[in-house]
């Protein structure tokens, strides 16, 4: 059965780029572009696995992963975290907002590929 | 035998020795010579005033009279000496700190700066030294009619009161020569320091050479003068044990109190280490003194007739056995011993006098304005010339009035236990913190008048001045207010009681009221002085002298110290400031040191008077700092340059703190720079590397999607450029390293050529401009301020969410401005976005078109530089910008390249 993948990214060429990827490795892929509601899209859609940019319009991808993390039907649902700034202290924050994984941009496809893979297999 | 003759010219030989003494010192000591001068020797020997024609001539009376007692006047000052060494040395530092000119001035001072203390305490020496100095002179002119009685060639005795007149007249000269020669009381005297040291040595030489003749002479050897003291009466007399003890203890007391002792022993003092000689020669000098009296005193009551007055042994016995040179020797030590006391004793007074009574009022009358109104100086010295003459006169007048008559005898110890009233105020205020003005003035007042009630008033005998019915039944026929039974205390010698009475009450309504009262600041701040005088010897409370004149404290400074010493003090104030010239910076420093230079010739309060006139309400100022500081006043007690120490510490602490902050919030502001590029560049590079990922790795895609992943990865490419150039663009403007290019165009010009880098108008973006309003010649940089408008019409056409997109220029003259608004028809920007807009990397919304969000900073940036503004324009149709240019016509006609 397909694994649902909820990808919240507000650059169209990455979503399309990240689409195409994990679409191609046989995941259904759903999208949402802003953090206003991003927590009604992860609600709705029940995602497997969810992929977070960190600077979102309306709201930060920290704050929304606090969200996910306190509704307990979501606690344990696996969140990889996208990030364009490279500083330490994004990942650090990341870690203690409850990020499975981190990535900073600009990532290699595979890179992508494996983490998503491994992140549902566990 | 010419004896009387030969005596008076011995005697004025003596007399002009004595000047040419004084005047050869005080020369030596202005040129710098004579380090003799200032040996602990001489300091010794004028401590010797202590020994004055009382106890020259009235020691032997006493111990005719009373046996041994005479001997307590002389062991109280010796067990201070010995015993209180390092309370002697603690007064002596505190005087010498503060410039301390009278016992008064050190009372007044440590009590915040009282003057009605030192009015108080003044009045109080004034009348204990009075009867004092008129003893003195009478034991001049009754040694000289015993001289004269027994001149058979005198046909007629000498007026009495024409003798007390010359000797005060004298006096009286040679104090205001060598007394008033400085004017500030607390350079040494040189002269007459050395005059009395020399007036010391003649007495003691004269006492001991009478001494060796009773007993060798007259008695017939030790042996014999023994066997002859024990014959007489003075060998049984009795001594009650209460007034030997109070005895001493009064003039224990005394010897610390006495205005002269005071003068000579802090005031004169050259150098604290002085002390330490003193303290075992003194007790050997006294005990010199002291040596002979018994036998003299044996000897001629032995040898005298019966009636013959003891207190005059000393001199009458060389007379009757007919030694006269060895009697004008004993004439001439007594002589010494009443003059010196009167000399120091008026030169102290005078002080007092004139620095707390006189010159406050001089002050006061002359409208407080020691500035403007004449010579201080001259009117400081001349108050205290008129004051010595003044004191003399009234010792005169007491003589008089008195009638030399044997009420006098008793009065040397009724002055000191009047003198001795000081010391509670005086030790309380060395060695007791809490101790205070209010505590200082009631125990002062208390102790003067029973004194006054006890001892003083009865002294002149019953009916004098008390009634007789006072005596037997007490004030108002109060029984337990009986002066010499106060409280019901009988049987009690007057003396001791009056003592014991006068001192337990001043000293335990000092103590209560200080307790019960609350001191000023000053008054702390100066008790800290005082009592911790050997931790911090120096500052007193600051001036703050934002307010201080310079100029007009060097007038008066001039006006008090002598134009000389002032110029030498303010130039060297200067010096240390760092300063050129002569006026230093008024700090609170300089002031001070200048208030204690002052307080040496005019006394403490006056000086803190005087400088707070100039200073204008720094008084107040300083006492309202202190009171609303009282939390931290022990802080500040402690030590006033400690506290400097802590205020420079404080403000090189804000100062770092403040760097600090402005250091964080630069890191702070770069770190959300550098993380706003970071974003930035990676956001395309993601985009770049995914895409040509794709296109490297997977199979099978097709044409279209191929070269639609190629277009995307070129305009992310194009995106990164951009990017890269407004930053650099950006950096450029604001590191203010941008070369303008002055031009002179037409704004219509200007206008065609942004329109048309922008896309020019269209169907789906109309731009409506106003022709005729756009012919304005324009002379900046036409390139940059094209570059703000394409940027403007650009925004506009990327964001204006109009069905219908439409962009009005509007140009128009404001003043000498150009004025040009840019309005579209969208919804515009939310209030709360209108103020960061400008800002670097804010974007508004979520639409992505590719902005890094660095053309508005841009913008302002060019603005800036042109001279210009440009701003959001709320409350127009949609979003609005108006870009603002300076004056055309002012802009200059010469172009930088």
């Amino acid at each position: 059965m397909e694994k649902r993948v909820l990808l919240i990214e507000d650059e169209p060429n990455i979503i399309e780029a990240i689409s195409f990827i994990l679409s191609r490795d046989g995941w259904d892929v759903k999208t949402h572009s802003n953090g206003h509601d991003a927590m009604e899209a992860v609600r709705g859609r029940q995602p497997d696995l969810v992929i977070l940019d960190v600077m979102l319009p309306g709201r930060s991808g920290f704050d929304i992963l606090q969200d996910i993390r306190s509704d307990a039907e979501f606690a344990s649902v696996p969140v990889l975290m996208l990030t364009a700034r490279g500083q330490e202290k994004d990942r650090e924050m990341a870690e203690r907002s409850g990020a499975s994984r981190y990535m900073t941009k600009p990532f290699s496809n595979a890179e992508v590929l494996d983490a998503v893979r491994s992140m549902v297999a566990s | 035998m010419a004896t009387l003759n030969v005596l008076i010219l011995v005697c004025l030989l003596y007399v002009v020795f004595l000047f040419a003494i004084a005047f050869a010192a005080d020369r030596a000591a202005r040129r710098g010579r004579g380090t003799w001068l200032r040996s602990p020797v001489i300091y010794t020997l004028s401590l010797s005033i202590y020994c004055t024609a009382w106890t020259f001539y009235g020691a032997v009376g006493s111990a005719a009279r009373s046996g041994l007692e005479y001997l307590t006047i002389y062991l109280g000052p010796t067990l201070v000496m010995i015993g209180w060494w390092w309370t002697l040395r603690k007064m002596v530092r505190v005087g010498r700190s503060q410039r301390i000119t009278s016992v008064a001035d050190l009372i007044s001072s440590r009590y915040g700066k009282s003057n009605l203390l030192a009015v108080f305490v003044t009045v109080l020496a004034v009348i204990g030294t009075t009867p004092y100095i008129a003893l003195q002179l009478q034991s001049v002119t009754l040694s000289f009619a015993t001289f004269a009685a027994s001149d058979p060639t005198t046909t007629d005795l000498p007026n009495q009161q024409a003798t007390a007149l010359w000797v005060a007249l004298g006096l009286a000269v040679f104090t205001i020569l060598f007394g008033t020669r400085n004017l500030d009381a607390n350079e040494r005297h040189h002269g007459v320091v050395m005059a009395i040291a020399l007036e010391a040595v003649v007495k003691l030489a004269a006492l001991l050479a009478v001494g060796v003749f009773v007993v060798w002479g007259l008695g017939g050897g030790i042996g014999a003068t023994l066997d002859r003291i024990d014959a007489s009466p003075i060998s049984t007399w009795e001594q009650s044990g209460s007034r030997w003890v109070g005895l001493t203890m009064l003039s224990a007391a005394a010897f610390l109190c006495l205005p002269r002792m005071f003068q000579v022993m802090v005031v004169e003092n050259e150098d604290e280490g002085h002390l330490r000689t003193a303290a075992w020669a003194f007790p050997g000098y006294l005990m010199l003194m002291s040596l002979f009296v018994v036998p003299i005193a044996a000897v001629g009551l032995d040898v005298l007739p019966e009636g013959a007055n003891p207190d005059l042994f000393v001199l009458t016995l060389p007379l009757q056995e007919g030694r006269d040179w060895l009697a004008i020797l004993s004439f001439i030590g007594g002589f010494s011993s009443a003059t010196s006391m009167v000399i120091v004793a008026a030169i102290a007074l005078s002080t007092m006098v004139s620095n707390h009574v006189v010159m406050p009022v001089w002050l006061h009358m002359s409208g407080g304005t020691a500035v403007m109104s004449g010579d201080v100086r001259n009117v400081a010295l001349l108050a205290r010339r008129l004051s010595i003459g003044g004191i003399v006169l009234l010792g005169y007048l007491y003589f008089r009035l008195s009638g030399g008559g044997t009420a006098l005898a008793a009065i040397g110890l009724v002055s000191f236990a009047g003198v001795a009233q000081f010391l509670p105020a005086l030790m309380g205020g060395l060695f007791w913190r809490a101790a205070n003005r209010t505590g200082a003035l009631a125990g002062l007042g208390v102790g003067f008048l029973v004194w006054l009630y006890c001892l003083f008033l009865p002294s002149f005998g019953p009916s004098a001045i008390l009634p007789q019915s006072v005596f037997d039944h007490g004030l108002f026929g109060q029984g337990w207010l009986r002066p010499q039974a106060l409280f019901g205390a009988e049987g009690m010698d007057p003396l001791v009681h009056a003592v014991m009475w006068s001192m337990l009450l001043n000293t335990v309504v000092f103590v209560l009221v200080s307790l019960i009262s609350f001191p000023r600041p000053v008054e702390r701040l100066q008790g800290a002085q005082f009592v911790n005088v050997f931790e911090h010897s120096g500052t007193t409370p600051g001036w703050s002298g934002g307010l201080a004149r310079s100029e007009d404290l060097m007038i008066m400074s001039q006006r008090i110290m002598g134009a000389r010493e002032a110029q030498a003090l303010f130039a060297a104030a200067a010096r240390n400031q760092g300063l050129g010239g002569y006026l230093p910076e008024p700090t609170p420093d300089f002031l001070q040191e200048l208030e204690r230079a002052l307080s040496g010739s005019v006394g403490a309060a006056t000086a803190h008077a005087m400088i707070s006139q100039i200073v204008g309400g720094a008084t107040v100022s300083v006492e309202d700092l202190l009171a609303v500081a009282d939390e931290t006043a022990q802080i500040m007690e402690y030590s006033s340059r400690l506290e400097a120490k802590t205020q420079e510490q404080e403000r090189t602490a804000r100062q770092l703190r403040e760097a600090n902050r402005k250091l964080t919030q630069l890191s702070v502001q770069k770190d959300a720079f550098l993380s706003q590029i970071s974003h930035e560049l990676r956001t395309p590079m993601t985009s770049i590397r995914a895409f040509s990922e794709i296109l490297r790795d997977s199979d099978g895609l097709d044409g279209a999607e191929k070269s639609k992943y190629a277009a995307i990865i070129h305009d992310e490419a194009i995106r990164l450029t951009r990017l890269l150039d407004d930053l650099l663009d950006l950096s450029v403007l604001e590191n203010g390293q941008v070369v303008l290019n002055r031009q002179s165009g037409r704004l219509s010009d200007l206008l065609d050529r942004a329109v048309a880098a922008a896309g020019g108008s269209s169907g789906d973006f109309e731009i409506v401009r106003d022709r005729s309003a756009e012919d304005v010649m324009l002379m900046t940089d036409l390139d940059r301020l094209a570059q703000v408008f394409i940027n403007l019409i650009s925004n506009a056409r990327k964001y204006c969410d109009a069905e219908r997109p439409a962009l009005s220029i509007r140009p128009k003259r404001e003043g000498g401005d150009v004025v040009i608004d840019f309005v579209d028809n969208g919804s515009g920007i939310p209030t709360d976005q209108q103020s960061v807009i400008f800002e670097k990397f804010s974007r508004i919304g979520e639409t992505k078109a590719g902005g890094a969000g660095l053309g508005l900073a841009i913008c302002r940036e060019i603005m800036a530089r042109l001279g210009g503004t440009i701003a959001y324009l709320p409350g127009q149709s949609g979003a609005a910008f108006r870009v603002t240019l300076p004056d055309v016509a002012a802009t200059p006609r010469s172009v930088p390249a």
